[in-house]
């Protein structure tokens, strides 16, 4: 391999794990709510986009009370981005899911594509259908590797979203597997009536699973419109896609799970793209799911359910 | 006599025309075996979960003595308020959280005071100093109760891999840890051998004396129930056919028949009903 070819070859890779890292954030929503309550939350790929309207809207508030200095202003878009996200989803599992919690699976679940659309439509009729750029919050990047004719170059917004995105992955695990919140939403889980009978308010720590996937989707949110600089009303259909096929790649119900499918979906899509056609990634990314699933019915961490008889 | 620490009167539970449980009266005190025996179907498990808020009782009040908040009527409150009350329960088949290590699942029975001193865990994030005392604290309590059950081996295995018997232990070390006044075992010797049973007596009988507690026993086996139990109830056909002391009820001739069903014929030869009270005062599992 020559070195340009190297370089093409790294220039992807850090592409896809940007673009991974945002997907991965995006399943720990869809995970962490199947996990919890055994129901596909189809309006997390809304609640995400939600969260880039929220930041769309923020940093031009900001600008137009004269805050512009960056770290400033980004802090403050992904605080505002993050409480009213949260606020979405918090409610959608109130109005939406919580009134179906005795009923058949199917419900909840027809439940959630409603909520979906009429999200969509929401933010269509109250913001326009036309896609809303955003001038760009970060520039430049720093060029790792200069060799003929070739520039490797990691722009500062890819480096922000990977340490932004792999901190609040390692945060966020430590938060389930180490504190009091985290045992009684793994304890949720597994048993949910033994739960309330230790004294655990299930409905709450179910409202707060939806409350933390949502804030996990808002940064996703205020991440990608910093990213791409436009967005729409559309955007949470294909990334809520995505991210479901990232959370059931890697095991749907499995936290590292739902990170490492992320990855693996924005590392397809980018090499893809790069090698071969950016017009096929989607069947790219959706054939390797169809494949994992053929041999790993459970996902790649995911764990069998072995039932005893 | 003062107020007993669980009292229930009336207690009746309809599903649609089946009357599971008519009119149940019982009490269970502080310090106290109280058993509640009869044959299968006869509404014991259909008490234990309207005690701990699982049913609604169609009627009957349900009240807890308790210390601090003075007399509570458990049936009003939300299941896992029910808990924080302190009456807790164990189950027939037992309920352990499978993936979870067996001091996770002791922690997670000391959840309510651990997110009050974490604010919802994010103190807990934050790795701040009165959480960090507060998870010490829980992380000794849970053990107490690990070695006190004999569990020190297992403490970090993940509770599903885990034995029959030691799983029994778990169980009831998770109800301990949630620091109950009313400790509720639906069958706790259930699935036990001989030996494991005396030492689950054992354990009751050093739980009572040690922590004063109130505990309710659903159970089978007529040995330990004999054996441990301060004060029997009797239910048969959702009706409370008998109560009192364990040599009380291993003479009533209600239980007897409620145990053995009544002879066909008149005429039984006296020696074979005297055996068939003796079975029932030995107690075999019926």
């Amino acid at each position: 391999m020559d070195a340009s070819a190297l370089g093409t070859f790294l220039q992807y890779l850090i592409n896809g794990i940007t673009l991974g890292a945002i997907y991965g954030l995006i399943a720990i929503g869809y995970t962490m709510v199947y996990g919890i309550i055994r129901m596909i939350n189809f309006a997390h790929g809304e609640i995400y986009m939600i969260g880039a309207f929220v930041a769309v809207t923020t940093f031009s508030l900001l600008s137009a009370l004269g805050i512009v200095a960056v770290p400033l202003a980004l802090l403050l878009v992904l605080l505002v981005s993050i409480f009213f996200t949260a606020a979405y989803g918090w409610t959608v599992e109130r109005v939406a899911y919580r009134p179906l919690r005795g009923a058949p699976k199917l419900a909840p679940l027809i439940s959630a594509i409603g909520m979906s659309i009429f999200l969509q439509n929401y933010v269509m009729q109250t913001q326009g259908s036309r896609p809303k750029p955003l001038a760009p919050v970060m520039n430049g990047g720093i060029s790792l590797w200069q060799g003929d004719g070739f520039t490797l170059s990691i722009s500062y917004i890819q480096l922000f979203i990977i340490v932004l995105t792999f901190a609040l992955m390692y945060g966020f695990t430590q938060l389930i597997n180490r504190t009091a919140l985290g045992r009684a939403q793994r304890a949720c889980e597994q048993d949910r009536t033994m739960a309330g009978l230790l004294g655990i308010n299930v409905d709450r720590t179910i409202s707060l699973t939806f409350v933390m996937g949502a804030a996990l989707a808002a940064v996703a949110g205020v991440l990608v419109t910093m990213y791409y600089g436009v967005i729409d009303f559309y955007i949470g259909f294909l990334a809520g896609m995505k991210a479901f096929t990232a959370a059931v790649l890697g095991g749907i119900g499995s936290l590292p799970g739902a990170m490492l499918g992320g990855l693996l979906i924005g590392l397809i899509e980018a090499f893809f793209t790069g090698y071969i056609s950016g017009a096929y990634k989607d069947v790219a990314s959706f054939s390797v799911l169809i494949a994992v699933l053929v041999f790993r019915p459970t996902g790649l961490l995911g764990r069998p359910d072995i039932e005893k008889v | 006599m003062s107020e007993p620490l669980l009292n229930v009167t009336g207690l009746t539970m309809r599903f649609g025309g089946l009357v599971a449980v008519d009119g149940v009266n019982l009490s269970a005190d502080t310090g106290r075996i109280t058993a509640l025996i009869g044959p299968n179907g006869a509404g014991k498990t259909t008490i234990f979960n309207c005690l701990t808020g699982f049913y609604k009782p169609t009627s009957g009040e349900l009240s807890l003595a308790h210390p601090t908040r003075g007399k509570v009527s458990l049936q009003t409150l939300p299941g896992y308020q029910v808990a924080r009350h302190g009456v807790v329960r164990t189950f027939q088949n037992i309920r352990l959280f499978p993936r979870m290590t067996v001091l996770e699942n002791l922690l997670v029975a000391q959840h309510v005071g651990l997110m009050q001193k974490s604010v919802l865990g994010i103190a807990g994030l934050l790795g701040l100093k009165g959480w960090r005392t507060a998870q010490k604290e829980a992380i000794e309590r849970a053990r107490f109760w690990i070695n006190r059950l004999d569990l020190a081996a297992v403490a970090n295995e993940e509770a599903g891999n885990l034995s029959y018997g030691m799983q029994r232990r778990v169980e009831i070390a998770r109800a301990m840890n949630t620091d109950p006044l009313l400790l509720c075992l639906d069958e706790p010797a259930a699935g036990l051998n001989p030996r494991e049973t005396a030492a689950l007596g054992e354990l009751l009988q050093g739980i009572r004396a040690e922590f004063g507690i109130g505990i309710l026993l659903i159970e089978h086996d007529m040995t330990l129930v004999m054996g441990i139990s301060d004060h029997i109830h009797v239910v048969e056909y959702g009706r409370k056919i008998a109560e009192g002391t364990p040599a009380q009820i291993r003479t009533d001739e209600r239980v007897i028949k409620a145990y053995l069903g009544e002879p066909d014929e008149e005429e039984l030869p006296p020696v074979v009903a005297a055996d068939i009270a003796d079975v029932a005062g030995e107690g075999d599992r019926v």
